[in-house]
């Protein structure tokens, strides 16, 4: 491949590089708008439907994208990246392979944006918060993510000058949000957003403050409000040669008739540098008072009254068990309060797909421990409580054999041998060593199997 | 020509089984479809465009993309149901898409598929005790979904190898041109179905083993 690229062709990857860029926006706004997205195919092509792919062209984000690319293409050094933020109500202070590829990784993009934590916020926004979206160019902010904030390569494209990569990083710990449904009233205590900040006086908005991502679609033929962004759209139609690069063919057209070029990716991919696109970042800074918060209100729930809470928020307890005759401790009601913990918090130990309960009648630990508690003698009774145990559905206790005895019998079985490491472990060299011994008997049979074949056929 | 295999694996409850697959299948083939091709003179052709929907899981806390085409939901979805009737509630099974490009052979010889690319979704379904732990499953399979279509787009965006755009003669050999509004890569889907005993015994399996061993 010749490192010269014609004028023509240079003019023409500008063009593609531009409009992925324009694209990407769309895409990635469009994504958080908190709606779901459908577009029909065409088996004609429209004039603006860039890498055949239908993206609605929003005029509003297409002003802010070429605002923010201002006459300039992200390149080397110069990365351009779409941040998406959450702002409360209560705190203002948010080539022919060159082309296919991009439209692969426009499509990547798409899946891609629906997949990320911030997808399902952005479907739920409205009363208590909305998304931000805002554009910028240069190095890519990712302070703004928190712990263990995640990078997904979405895709690599490599051009004649250099490869686009497009990346997003996205914050993973949303577990305030994800709890809300065990607190529908409480409101948004202690969010802190001091990523931005609003100007004393009710001034004009920030410049690092983000746009809302709640555009609502105007009529189809309102486009005026942003004049000169219709003018200057320019039309894509594509027209592409099966013809070998030699005999190159331009479409009759003058806008955008675009030549394939088949064959090995092009050779910039390994000397030049990437060129960084797109970070998708949500740049909520929480305040981690929300959880201390969130904390001591589990502490305070009354413990007179353990059984309905716990019949409501655990998964193990048994139905109709009996009210303790006596206040049970804080330390027994620790365990089963523990579902009531965000989810990073959460103790595995309580987690049924992280260790699945023993038996299948799945007997509650707080029943567990109260009852071994019990067996063990009275001499321990200053730490716990004597509570009588009664299945449910079970008859009274007269038979020699019931549903309280087999509980009580069957409650810890013995580790299954095995699962102990060490017998494991024997057993693969037992099988390895019999592996020779099973590969004689196969050889032997090997006339049964062929009449196996043959049957099939 | 080496064929590039890719296994995902996921777990999910029996209600479940139909949308997990439909939303790996339609991420695929979103990115294996094209919009239709317009062949004109001079060798040129133009590409139609292809819309894409946001689709909402009932049974899943996910949301994924596919195309828009009406006609091709209905072929996968078809597909899916038959998979899904033959899984038991708490067997095993493998549901297969494969990319081929066909090769004309001459008479008597039947025309060749040459895969070039197979996703294999491997399923284990489980039964589930309570309602407590079906939402917690919800949530967990959902975010196991975004893990895998993030596993397909890394591994999309790793291959090199596509066939080569076809003349108009040659495009039924490269893409499936039956539907109207998009034009997927020639595909085919295949299922299997391991019982609970771990033997794979399926007629399918059976008639798998015939094709590729039929001349």
């Amino acid at each position: 491949m010749d490192s010269g690229l014609s004028p023509q062709d240079k003019k023409d990857l500008d063009k593609f590089i531009k409009f992925f860029a324009l694209k990407t926006v769309q895409v990635i706004v469009q994504a958080r708008l908190g709606e779901k997205i459908g577009t029909r195919s065409s088996s004609s092509p429209t004039g603006s439907d860039w890498f055949n792919l239908a993206i609605k062209d929003i005029p509003e984000v297409t002003h802010e994208a070429k605002k923010a690319l201002a006459g300039q293409l992200p390149g080397i050094g110069r990365s351009m990246c779409v941040e998406i933020s959450l702002k409360t109500s209560e705190d203002i202070k948010v080539s022919y392979t060159v082309y296919n590829r991009l439209s692969v990784l426009l499509k990547s993009l798409l899946a891609i944006t629906r997949v990320t934590p911030a997808y399902k916020l952005s479907r739920k926004q409205g009363h208590d918060y909305v998304i931000l979206y805002r554009i910028y160019f240069g190095e890519v902010q990712l302070n703004g993510l928190g712990e263990g904030f995640q990078m997904v390569r979405v895709g690599v494209v490599g051009t004649p000058v250099g490869t686009v990569t497009l990346t997003c990083a996205y914050r993973t710990n949303l577990a305030f949000m994800s709890n809300r449904q065990f607190e529908r009233s409480a409101p948004i205590m202690g969010i802190i957003v001091d990523h931005f900040v609003d100007p004393p006086g009710g001034g004009p908005r920030p410049v690092n403050m983000g746009h809302p991502c709640n555009y609502r679609a105007p009529d189809e033929d309102d486009g005026g409000q942003y004049a000169g962004v219709q003018d200057s759209q320019e039309v894509c139609t594509t027209s592409f040669s099966t013809s070998p690069p030699s005999q190159v063919l331009h479409a009759g057209k003058d806008h955008g008739g675009v030549v394939p070029v088949p064959g090995q990716p092009p050779h910039g991919a390994d000397a030049h540098p990437t060129a960084e696109n797109a970070a998708n970042t949500p740049v909520v800074n929480l305040n981690w008072k929300y959880h201390k918060v969130y904390l001591d209100w589990r502490r305070s729930a009354s413990p007179s009254d353990p059984v309905v809470s716990l019949n409501a928020f655990t998964r193990k307890i048994g139905a109709f068990v009996n009210k303790p005759n006596a206040p049970v401790t804080a330390s027994s009601l620790d365990l089963p309060f523990a579902a009531f913990a965000p989810r990073g918090l959460d103790l595995e130990e309580n987690d049924p797909m992280v260790q699945p309960p023993d038996s299948p009648t799945c007997p509650s630990p707080l029943q567990a421990s109260l009852h071994s508690q019990g067996s063990e003698g009275s001499g321990q009774q200053d730490d716990f409580v004597m509570v009588d145990f009664r299945p449910a559905f079970s008859k009274d206790d007269l038979l020699p054999m019931d549903l309280g005895t087999f509980y009580r019998e069957f409650q810890n079985p013995p580790q299954l041998a095995s699962l102990s490491l060490h017998i494991s472990a024997q057993s693969m060299a037992d099988d390895l060593d019999s592996l020779p011994e099973k590969l004689a008997v196969y050889e032997k049979n090997i006339d049964e199997f062929d009449a196996f074949v043959d049957m099939l056929q | 020509m080496n064929c590039r295999s890719e296994v995902l694996e996921v777990t999910v409850e029996a209600r479940q089984v139909e949308e997990a697959m439909l939303a790996l299948l339609h991420t695929i083939l979103l990115h294996r479809s094209s919009g239709k091709f317009h062949y004109k003179k001079e060798g040129t052709y133009s590409i139609g465009t292809v819309g894409t929907l946001d689709i909402d899981c009932d049974f899943i806390d996910f949301t994924f993309v596919r195309v828009s085409s009406e006609e091709l939901d209905r072929v996968i979805r078809k597909a899916v149901s038959e998979f899904k009737d033959a899984l038991s509630s708490d067997g095993m099974g493998q549901i297969s898409l494969e990319f081929y490009q066909k090769k004309k052979s001459r008479w008597p010889f039947s025309d060749e598929c040459i895969p070039w690319e197979v996703w294999s979704i491997k399923v284990n379904v489980v039964n589930l005790a309570n309602e407590q732990e079906r939402q917690i499953c919800r949530e967990k399979v959902g975010e196991k979904l975004g893990e895998k279509v993030i596993n397909v787009v890394e591994v999309i965006n790793r291959h090199e190898y596509l066939p080569k755009m076809p003349t108009q003669s040659d495009v039924d050999n490269v893409f499936d041109t039956s539907l109207k509004d998009v034009q997927p890569y020639l595909y085919k889907i295949t299922y299997q179905i391991t019982d609970s005993l771990g033997t794979s015994v399926s007629t399918t399996m059976r008639r798998l083993i015939k094709d590729t061993l039929a001349l």
